[in-house]
């Protein structure tokens, strides 16, 4: 290789050197612009249910019109932008730099991947824009199999497609992980976001073929109206339910481990110090990514799944609490007696930790069956997901791009901007969603355009708070693009970070290394303890 | 390591750790087919429990005599898939050729088996839906249900895997394999034929066997 190879960003600028590449960077950066476009048409949905919600009548929308919004919005947000968020954008990016590798195992299969992802989403977007489908991102059977007028057939073969774009992308960091790590890179020296996307993976490959032959049987007994679940042909919904579940429930947690790892990569940087208790926070990936796999039936308490199968749900789902707040104390701890700056990632990253909390503790709430009976199908399970996925995976996500973004183009963005936007981001989102606990306490139901009076004073709150969260999503955008021309170089490591990705030029040339990387110290060694940080060692 | 540098792709340090990821890529990827496979027999074993006598008397209407027949030519082709990839392993690169081409023979009749199979069903009436045989219970139309999609997915992995063969055959025709350094490509399509078998070694008794002697 040689001494001066243009970075991965000036190495053939065609549309073929795009579509066609093999590089990871760029297919990372290939998802960046499929996902925000789908995450634009989501936030769009979510837009007009908002507005609709302003007023206790239904007014702005037909209530037909209203199923196949939250269906779009669903859809669109699961599957087209929180599971691809942090791993098929960042973790594209950054895996391969991170482990010292000059590529994913397989490049070739990584391409594919997005081809898939963009075939899969073009057949969402059809079935929406020929009408849409009107049975919730859930499909359940019989409604959707049996009864419903809308267009499951293509939505579900869309999101089948896509579901292999995921388990290609899983694929591709397990080798990875396992088999390309940089001499002296061992298991315990790994950056923790390489452990949370290794956990993200192994639920990646595990869970999505699931989801997607049950999609298959779907498909079938509505096309051929036969009866696999179908209890009028003997067949069982609830059967549906196991399997949609079993692979949604470990799903959520692809959509919450990738932003551990993130907030995992931030916080020592801007703290200045070692991770605490490192070990605990890399196996409580796994453990989160193993216990996840037994906890779908917390979703059917009142599915007339059996009582017994109930509680045992409900104590597993305790106790995959339990690696979830070891992360949370980790971090916690990690940040006592730091030298902490409050940069932009760093603003991202402590509201990812408080709205995790709300949105992990409220979760304990839906895990014990008694309460989950009470506000089971009301706006309390909106507002505990939200929490997880807007709250944790977003926020992280945008602490994420704000962390890597002087890596991926070699540009700051304006600090001050930037941490406005963060903290607008933790206000908006809190408007818009603590009044949906309010509101699902006291009984307001999900999935409905229209409700009872008494309720509107919260629902104008959350409108509200979702304008300042819409402010919030549109600022970056912004600057960042502003940045591109304008922001200045930002060097090869401009948060002074640890790991193999700040070691490089930014942005990185396009075989990442000029020469193979060796490792020879653990992970976040932050020089504070030695330097300034222990006043007791003073 | 006996491959050629000059094949080992540019993100990969040498031969034996592109060895290594691809053929721990390709266990992944069998997991997934696991899980795949997995939920139409768990689908099948809900339902079994649920309606077992609807079931035995399903079970007895499929062909038992192809059902076997076939069951006998794919454990065949898997023996003649193994032997090929030892052959390469020799460089006997005829014997590969020869091998290849009888595991495809034997992949292929499976197939056409399988269709006249299928035209018998028909005739018989076994396809669910408005037509079905009136002289079975209500419920056997789900073992129907089940017996059609398990069998068309194997089907359709199975021609997968005769695609790859042909590209196998081809290869070891002008010597790419083994003698080119990518015997690795040869195995691991080996590895793919016999998960296509053993799923079918798990059909072969839920859908020929089970219920018959009640």
């Amino acid at each position: 290789m040689s001494e001066a190879e243009p970075s991965y960003l000036s190495a053939g600028d065609t549309l073929g050197s795009w579509l066609l590449t093999t590089d990871h960077k760029r297919i990372g950066l290939l998802y960046l612009f499929s996902i925000l476009f789908f995450f634009f048409i989501a936030a769009c949905a979510a837009a007009l249910m908002r507005l609709e919600l302003l007023t206790p009548q239904g007014d702005l929308v037909f209530s037909e019109t209203y199923n196949k919004l939250f269906t779009m919005h669903g859809v669109l947000m699961v599957w087209f932008f929180l599971i691809p968020s942090v791993p098929s954008v960042l973790g594209n990016f950054l895996v391969p730099l991170m482990v010292g590798a000059r590529d994913l195992a397989f490049p070739r299969l990584n391409l594919l991947s997005w081809y898939l992802f963009v075939v899969g989403g073009f057949f969402v977007m059809h079935a929406i824009v020929i009408g849409g489908v009107d049975t919730g991102w859930t499909f359940y059977t019989p409604y959707s199999s049996a009864y419903s007028n809308s267009h499951v057939i293509q939505m579900a073969l869309g999101i089948f497609i896509a579901g292999f774009s995921s388990i290609l992308t899983g694929l591709n960091f397990i080798i990875t992980i396992q088999k390309m790590r940089a001499p002296g890179l061992t298991w315990f020296r790994l950056p923790l976001f390489i452990w949370s996307m290794f956990a993200t993976s192994i639920i990646l490959v595990l869970a999505t073929p699931v989801l997607a032959i049950t999609l298959v049987l779907l498909s079938v007994e509505r096309i051929w109206g036969v009866g696999i679940f179908d209890p009028k042909l003997g067949g069982d919904p609830v059967l549906f339910q196991h399997l949609f579940w079993f692979y949604s429930h470990p799903a959520v947690y692809i959509m919450i481990l990738p932003g551990m790892g993130v907030v995992s990569e931030i916080i020592p940087c801007f703290a200045r110090k070692k991770m605490f208790g490192y070990r605990f926070v890399a196996f409580s990936s796994m453990a989160i990514a193993m216990i996840g796999f037994l906890v779908w039936g917390h979703h059917m308490f009142v599915s007339s799944q059996s009582i017994y199968a109930g509680m045992v749900f409900s104590f597993l789902s305790f106790l995959v609490s339990i690696p979830s707040a070891i992360k949370v104390f980790n971090w916690t701890a990690t940040l006592y007696r730091g030298s902490i700056t409050f940069g932009a990632p760093m603003l991202y990253a402590l509201g990812f930790i408080g709205l995790f909390v709300m949105g992990g503790m409220t979760g304990l709430f839906l895990a014990s069956v008694a309460v989950d009976v009470h506000v089971h199908g009301t706006y309390f399970v909106v507002a505990h997901f939200h929490y997880i996925m807007v709250g944790g995976m977003v926020t992280a996500f945008m602490g994420g791009m704000h962390f890597w973004w002087p890596k991926i183009t070699g540009r700051l963005y304006p600090p001050l901007m930037a941490q406005i936007a963060a903290a607008l981001l933790f206000l908006g989102f809190n408007l818009t969603f603590f009044p949906q606990y309010i509101l699902g306490y006291l009984g307001m139901p999900r999935r409905v355009h229209d409700y009872a009076p008494e309720f509107q004073i919260y629902n104008v709150l959350s409108t509200i708070g979702a304008s300042v969260l819409g402010l919030a999503y549109l600022l970056p955008l912004i600057y960042l693009v502003w940045s591109l021309r304008y922001g200045k170089p930002s060097g090869a490591n401009p948060w002074e970070a640890t790991g193999l990705e700040w070691k490089t030029p930014s942005p990185p040339p396009k075989h990442n290394f000029n020469e193979t990387p060796i490792v020879m110290e653990e992970a976040y060694n932050y020089p504070s303890n030695k330097d300034h940080g222990d006043p007791e060692h003073v | 390591m006996f491959e050629e540098p000059s094949i080992v792709a540019e993100q990969f340090e040498d031969a034996s750790q592109q060895a290594e990821a691809s053929r721990l890529g390709l266990w992944t990827f069998l997991a997934t087919e696991v899980l795949f496979f997995g939920v139409v027999l768990l689908a099948y074993v809900v339902y079994w429990h649920v309606y077992p006598a609807d079931f035995a008397a399903a079970c007895k209407r499929t062909n038992l005599v192809l059902g076997t027949l076939n069951s006998v030519i794919l454990v065949t082709s898997s023996l003649t898939m193994a032997l090929a990839v030892q052959s390469d392993l020799a460089r006997q690169r005829k014997q590969v050729v020869i091998l290849l081409m009888v595991t495809i023979l034997l992949g292929a009749s499976f197939l056409g088996v399988k269709v006249v199979e299928y035209s018998e069903d028909i005739t018989e009436r076994l396809l669910p839906g408005p037509n079905f045989a009136s002289d079975l219970p209500l419920h056997s139309q789900l073992f129907f249900c089940l017996y059609w999609i398990a069998t068309a997915l194997h089907g359709v992995h199975l021609i997968i895997g005769l695609c790859v063969l042909s590209v196998m055959v081809i290869l070891a025709g002008r010597g790419k394999l083994m003698a080119g350094g990518r015997h690795t490509w040869l195995e691991l399509s080996g590895l793919y034929w016999h998960f296509v078998d053993i799923v079918w070694i798990l059909l072969y008794p839920l859908l020929y066997l089970l219920g018959r002697h009640l």
